[in-house]
């Protein structure tokens, strides 16, 4: 039998699986224009495609009337970032410290799994009261949120991290400090980078919500302002233009996770 | 010849959380002269690895004294290459630099480092994989840079647990004989653990043998064989079957005992 003669089935060709993606879009838009025109859903609460994406268009116009879009997005933007890395950070040193002192470990482990259970959006509220309706309140739910991810996964890593690797780096030479920079940083990061989609979809979700809770820029603020007029084609036009967004940020993080597990074989990944 | 390694009274008490304390040896006494290859064969469970662990320094006697080159055993001991049965490398790094870690260790710049273990990698045939993953190699591919990484160094004790037991026949076969090339002219001393006796007398100069678990010296053999030796070839010399043969009568009992008891505490 000679090989790359086989016909591909059409279910496994790329092309076929991209244009059924692409089908299944255009349906679910088509359907709710349709459904929008024909007086099935009522566009006072659902809106429309064809309403809420020249929304859009006009948002990002020049002289706008509702306010500077690029500045939003910018907000949303340095709030996300600014609580991912704190978050990240804070969990890494904290998580690092606890797996490598059992004591602090045991004594802290009560109360947080208690912060873990609290669902960490109701947080919101006393955060806007303590820290004020700007910056600073958007970034702690953020930092609330991603902690605890990176924390378990760091916690896990060092604590569970191969003892044969530590024994043969401390036999090649590795003092205390190489051996956390050798072994067990680097088996923290992988599992950091493993929850990285995770922890930044996380601040990002943070920063939206509390903006909408409370704030006078971002795009949480733009949809409670769109809210408070009754303007469902400014809701729907601030979600889709959300959802673009984190998809732009997942697949950039993406790459990144990428270009940094070539050294794990493809299944774990 | 001094001897390079010597155990005196080595006793091990392990005291694993919530379980009750167990004796994994109990008063070993063993001299390893300078440049000999010694191997500690017996059953799972009896300790022998636990004896190399004691030597390197990675864990402390309960009792006893060990010592490498007159020089008593008190911490993690840098002047030994060790062997481990499990993939050691660090699967971040790529060969050359696992390679190279011994020396980044010591504070040797880029070029020294480059000097000497181009070399190294270049005598264990994995100089066209020097920038690959560990995941990217074969076992014995990786098990070659493992003893790269040890040799690079040059230290003059080589331990060796159980380190091929992973590997396929003819895989293990292959890294048994370049084993024996690496360390013909070389002087090093090994100590090396398996509980493959054919595996044992094919390498070695001395057998010894251990009593399933508390772990003792049950018997010790000079192995008679002719140097150089071919692992796949010596089985048949004359000498290897009788030699098997009387350790293996020593070795027999032990495992059985050493699968009863597993039975026992398995149910």
């Amino acid at each position: 039998m000679t090989l790359g003669v086989e016909r591909i089935p059409l279910a496994r060709r790329d092309w076929f699986v991209r244009a059924l993606q692409l089908g299944v879009i255009l349906f679910f838009i088509g359907a709710w224009e349709g459904l929008g025109r024909a007086g099935v859903l009522d566009p006072f609460y659902y809106s429309r495609p064809s309403l809420f994406l020249p929304r859009i268009a006009e948002w990002f116009a020049p002289g706008s009337t509702a306010g500077d879009i690029w500045l939003d997005i910018r907000v949303t933007l340095t709030e996300t970032v600014l609580g991912f890395v704190i978050g990240t950070l804070l969990g890494l040193i904290v998580g690092y410290a606890f797996a490598r002192n059992r004591l602090l470990g045991l004594a802290f482990d009560p109360l947080l799994s208690m912060f873990n259970a609290i669902p960490r959006l109701v947080l919101a509220p006393v955060f806007i009261l303590a820290f004020g309706i700007d910056l600073a309140s958007k970034v702690a739910l953020g930092v609330t949120l991603v902690f605890f991810i990176v924390f378990f996964a760091t916690f896990a890593a060092v604590r569970d991290v191969d003892q044969t690797l530590v024994d043969n780096v401390r036999i090649l030479g590795a003092r205390r400090r190489d051996v956390t920079f050798e072994v067990l940083l680097p088996a923290a990061f992988s599992a950091i980078v493993a929850s990285l989609r995770t922890s930044a979809g996380f601040a990002f979700a943070g920063a939206v919500v509390a903006e909408y809770i409370g704030s006078n820029a971002g795009l949480g603020r733009r949809i409670a302002t769109a809210e408070a007029f009754f303007d469902s084609t400014g809701v729907f036009g601030g979600i889709v233009l959300i959802a673009l967004l984190a998809l732009l940020l997942d697949s950039l993080l993406q790459l990144a996770e990428g270009r940094s597990s070539r050294w794990k074989p493809r299944r774990e990944r | 010849m001094p001897p390079s390694i010597t155990l005196r009274g080595v006793s091990k008490v392990y005291r694993p959380p919530k379980k009750p304390p167990y004796l994994a040896i109990d008063g070993v006494d063993l001299d390893v002269d300078q440049g000999r290859f010694v191997s500690v064969v017996g059953p799972s469970g009896c300790g022998k690895s636990t004896i190399l662990a004691l030597v390197a320094g990675l864990i402390t006697a309960t009792s006893g004294t060990i010592t490498i080159r007159d020089d008593p055993v008190r911490a993690v001991r840098t002047d030994v290459g060790f062997l481990f049965q499990r993939d050691a490398l660090l699967p971040w790094r790529t060969v050359r630099e696992n390679v190279s870690l011994a020396l980044r260790f010591r504070g040797l710049g880029h070029r020294e480092i480059a000097d000497r273990v181009d070399p190294w990698l270049a005598r264990v045939g994995l100089a066209p994989f020097a920038d690959n993953f560990p995941h990217e190699l074969s076992g014995g591919m990786r098990k070659r840079a493992q003893l790269a990484q040890s040799l690079v160094v040059d230290p003059s004790v080589l331990l060796m647990d159980e380190p091929f037991s992973a590997l396929d026949v003819q895989t293990r076969n292959l890294m048994e004989n370049e084993l024996l090339e690496l360390w013909g002219a070389s002087g090093k001393t090994v100590l090396f653990i398996t509980h493959d006796l054919e595996e044992a007398i094919a390498l070695s100069d001395e057998l010894v043998v251990m009593t399933a678990g508390p772990g003792r010296i049950k018997a010790r053999y000079p192995v008679p064989l002719p140097r150089p030796r071919n692992v796949s070839e010596v089985r048949f010399a004359p000498g290897f079957v009788s030699l098997y043969e009387r350790a293996w009568s020593d070795l027999r009992d032990e495992v059985l005992r050493s699968y009863e008891r597993s039975l026992r505490s398995a149910s």
